[in-house]
């Protein structure tokens, strides 16, 4: 299957013994100058690249107090250096959240700070060389930006501020990553990260709707681009074709159909998810997020709901008021953005929505955490309910619901290992391995609790767990949406009895 | 007054300066550079009142160093609460006893507690130095700043030790070179191998202190994971920086 071994998953997570080297190498594949040009970003390595790279520091030590206060104030006490999963899993040191950071903050110091400059040996210091530049283009791709580290951390020092500001200055010499610079790109061009055109877009929805009233017998509509709808919706484009993103969608639907509002997609912002994010970008993560205000005003909507997506929703409930705010012209009797599990859940309280819960009884669920919904966010009114909300909606619709281990949800949770910009097939390796944490505690309730599927709500997770179970001899569909569980249990008002059979004559 | 008093009466001053000067510089620095984005590490409090008390509880206890590593939190702390104590301790070498602070400075058991606490604070070093050399993982992210840094203080903690329970020092004309100092009427100040080997070590711990990670002092109350209210859907948040992009980022 591949050149690499997947992890073998053991009684407890060892913390390894550290390799040098492990992990090292190329890193993902570099962009060409058609993704880096339209982010504005230098085709290619430019000739003053060390220079130019080290001017770019500054500027963002002076942009971004977290990079500056961060790169000073560590104190090497090794608290994160067993936290993060591709440290677990590669024991690469340069994979420990400290041993990624240093290999930036050395350079910081050599440069920036008086003992650096003057006595570089003694404080860690060392000169920006090709050599450095191509290990921060590597490890600085072996972070998935989940932010674990920054828990623990007695400082709060996260290094995905730092790994986005490594890439912000690789992106400006000339450096990007191919995966999420082409995305970018794709995203201004056309309108999400797939690049599906308006007529596909419009077709998919079209066989939507057909394949809820095949099953249901009820016209459940997913309409896009229709004005005057009071809510957007604004979903990850994965939720548009892949598998099981989209029968959360059908869920999302049904829900809206059950409450009764109207609401629409937009074609012209039909993506959740800011690649811009990953690669530190302020400029581009603005531009992708404006892409939703010019949706939210043509289509003169009232709220905008958010689909299942982790790193999206981050940027959602965190950036957009800051990027594209302000939202004064939507309903502010409701939060902006809303997410569709706080949604549900609003309805589920206030009784809008039957069950019948024995649709999912074949199923024990789990919930895995994403990252960025997890550490970035919140839903709900209170510090927590990103991590109450989505279980209460699944325990809604679910009779069989078990947790995994403690420190490995909530806000301790791992990264399924293919969040931040990495879910790219040239970093398998990276991928697989990362998932070993996330692996290892599913595999203990699987075998403790008879846990049959994992429920998430961001596509990356996924995306990404669809492809890796299988490496660790877990069927791949165990995989499920969270609103796939709400969409196998809802009761729409008016459905056949029996279900898709009937229907299917009627038609 | 003796090359060495003055010696050291003039490297005491540019110690403090060093240690105010930089220290204010790199607080104002924290304090004007932005953070255009909200990122707490969340759950984070609502209020601000909550977030007082959340890097109240990180600066007091350790809550997230405790949450992740019950060693090196146990020696982190034990190391610092024990420097707090011997610094209160210290405090009447350098006041009068017509101080406001002096009734409390002088009890019986910040004394106490402020003797014994040099104990606790080599332990706490010691526990740290030896994760530093012995658990694989610290040891690849330490520097040799890293160790000296850690000898550093235990060099002060041993000669301050070995002035309490060996050798004394004239500890009365030690108070008087120090409060010849704080009023610029110089005095002798001891010449006892220990203090001035002690006296040495604090006046570099001041020297290197603004421009080395003890920066983590005054740098936690600026972390921007930790001191942010998580209100970032009811609020606007923006930083100068950002708020002229807001006129280019497009005609709505």
């Amino acid at each position: 299957m591949a050149d690499f071994e997947t992890p073998e998953l053991t009684d407890e997570i060892v913390v390894p013994h550290i390799q040098e080297g492990a992990m090292e190498g190329s890193g993902p594949f570099i962009a060409k100058p058609e993704h880096q040009e339209p982010l504005g970003f230098p085709g290619e390595l430019v000739e003053n690249w060390q220079e130019k790279a080290i001017d770019k520091m500054g500027e963002l030590l002076g942009k971004y107090r977290s990079f500056q206060v961060f790169l000073d104030i560590c104190v090497k006490c090794g608290a994160c250096t067993d936290k993060c999963h591709y440290f677990l899993s590669t024991s690469d040191p340069k994979n420990m959240p400290v041993g990624r950071q240093d290999t930036l903050r050395s350079v910081y110091r050599r440069y920036f700070t008086v003992a650096g400059k003057l006595f570089p040996k003694l404080v860690g210091a060392r000169d920006l060389t090709k050599e450095v530049l191509d290990e921060w283009y590597n490890y600085f791709h072996q972070c998935s930006q989940c932010r674990r580290c920054s828990v623990f951390c007695p400082y709060g020092i996260d290094t995905a501020e730092i790994s986005m500001a490594a890439r912000e200055i690789l992106d400006s010499v000339g450096v990007g990553q191919k995966y999420c610079n082409e995305i970018i790109a794709k995203v201004f061009k056309i309108g999400n990260n797939l690049g599906l055109p308006e007529p596909a877009l419009r077709d998919t929805l079209e066989d939507l709707e057909e394949e809820i009233y095949e099953d249901t017998g009820v016209k459940v509509r997913l309409p896009l681009d229709e004005k005057g709808a009071d809510i957007l919706l604004i979903t990850p484009s994965a939720d548009f074709f892949a598998e099981p993103h989209i029968d959360g969608l059908m869920g999302y639907a049904k829900v809206f159909h059950e409450a009764g509002v109207s609401w629409t997609i937009s074609s012209y912002a039909s993506e959740a998810a800011n690649f811009g994010m990953f690669i530190g970008s302020y400029e581009n993560m603005q531009k992708v997020a404006m892409r939703i205000r010019e949706a939210a005003l043509d289509l003169g909507v009232k709220r905008i709901v958010h689909g299942e997506c982790g790193h999206a929703w981050r940027v959602a409930y965190s950036f957009w008021n800051t990027l594209a705010g302000p939202w004064d012209f939507l309903d502010p009797n409701y939060p902006v953005p809303q997410h569709i599990c706080e949604f549900t859940w609003d309805l589920i309280q206030q009784g809008k929505l039957k069950f019948d819960k024995s649709e999912n009884d074949h199923r024990v669920v789990t919930f895995h955490d994403s990252c960025n919904v997890a550490r970035a966010t919140r839903m709900g009114d209170k510090p927590g309910g990103q991590f109450e909300i989505p279980r209460n909606v699944i325990k809604a619709v679910c009779n069989n619901y078990v947790d995994m281990e403690e420190e490995t949800i909530r806000d301790a949770t791992y990264c399924c290992g293919g969040g931040g910009g990495l879910l790219t097939d040239d970093l398998i390796e990276l991928r697989v391995k990362g998932a070993m944490p996330r692996m290892h505690a599913l595999n203990k309730v699987m075998e403790e609790d008879g846990v049959t599927n994992m429920a998430a709500i961001c596509a990356i997770c996924k995306s990404q767990f669809t492809k890796v179970l299988p490496y660790y001899k877990m069927p791949m569909d165990m995989i499920v949406s969270v609103h796939q569980l709400v969409s196998d249990a809802i009761i729409l008002t008016g459905q056949n009895e029996e279900g898709g059979e009937e229907a299917e004559e009627e038609a | 007054m003796s090359f060495l008093s003055t010696a050291y009466a003039l490297l005491f001053y540019v110690a403090t300066l060093i240690l105010f000067a930089g220290l204010t510089m790199r607080i104002i620095k924290y304090a004007r550079t932005p953070a255009p984005l909200k990122i707490p590490t969340m759950p984070a409090p609502l209020t601000k009142a909550g977030v007082a008390l959340r890097i109240g509880r990180e600066v007091v206890f350790f809550q997230s160093l405790f949450r992740s590593q019950k060693w090196t939190w146990l020696f982190g702390w034990m190391f610092h609460l024990a420097l707090l104590l011997a610094f209160f301790r210290h405090l009447r070498y350098s006041m009068s006893p017509d101080n406001i602070l002096w009734p409390l400075v002088s009890l019986e058991v910040v004394q106490t507690f402020g003797k014994y606490a040099g104990f606790a604070m080599v332990a706490g070093l010691l526990g740290l130095l030896a994760r530093r050399i012995f658990v694989d993982r610290v040891r690849y992210v330490s520097a040799p700043s890293d160790y000296l840094m850690l000898l550093l203080l235990l060099g002060i903690a041993f000669s301050g030790l070995s002035m309490s329970f060996v050798a004394h020092t004239d500890i009365v004309q030690l108070k008087a070179f120090v409060m010849g100092l704080i009023y610029f009427d110089w005095q002798e100040l001891p010449a006892s191998a220990p203090l001035i080997i002690h006296l040495t070590l604090v006046a570099l711990l001041m020297i290197i202190f603004p421009i080395s990670k003890l920066l983590h002092a005054p740098g936690i109350f600026f972390s921007p994971t930790r001191n942010q209210v998580d209100d970032a859907r009811e609020r606007r948040h923006l930083a100068p920086w950002a708020a002229a992009l807001d006129s280019t980022r497009g005609n709505r």
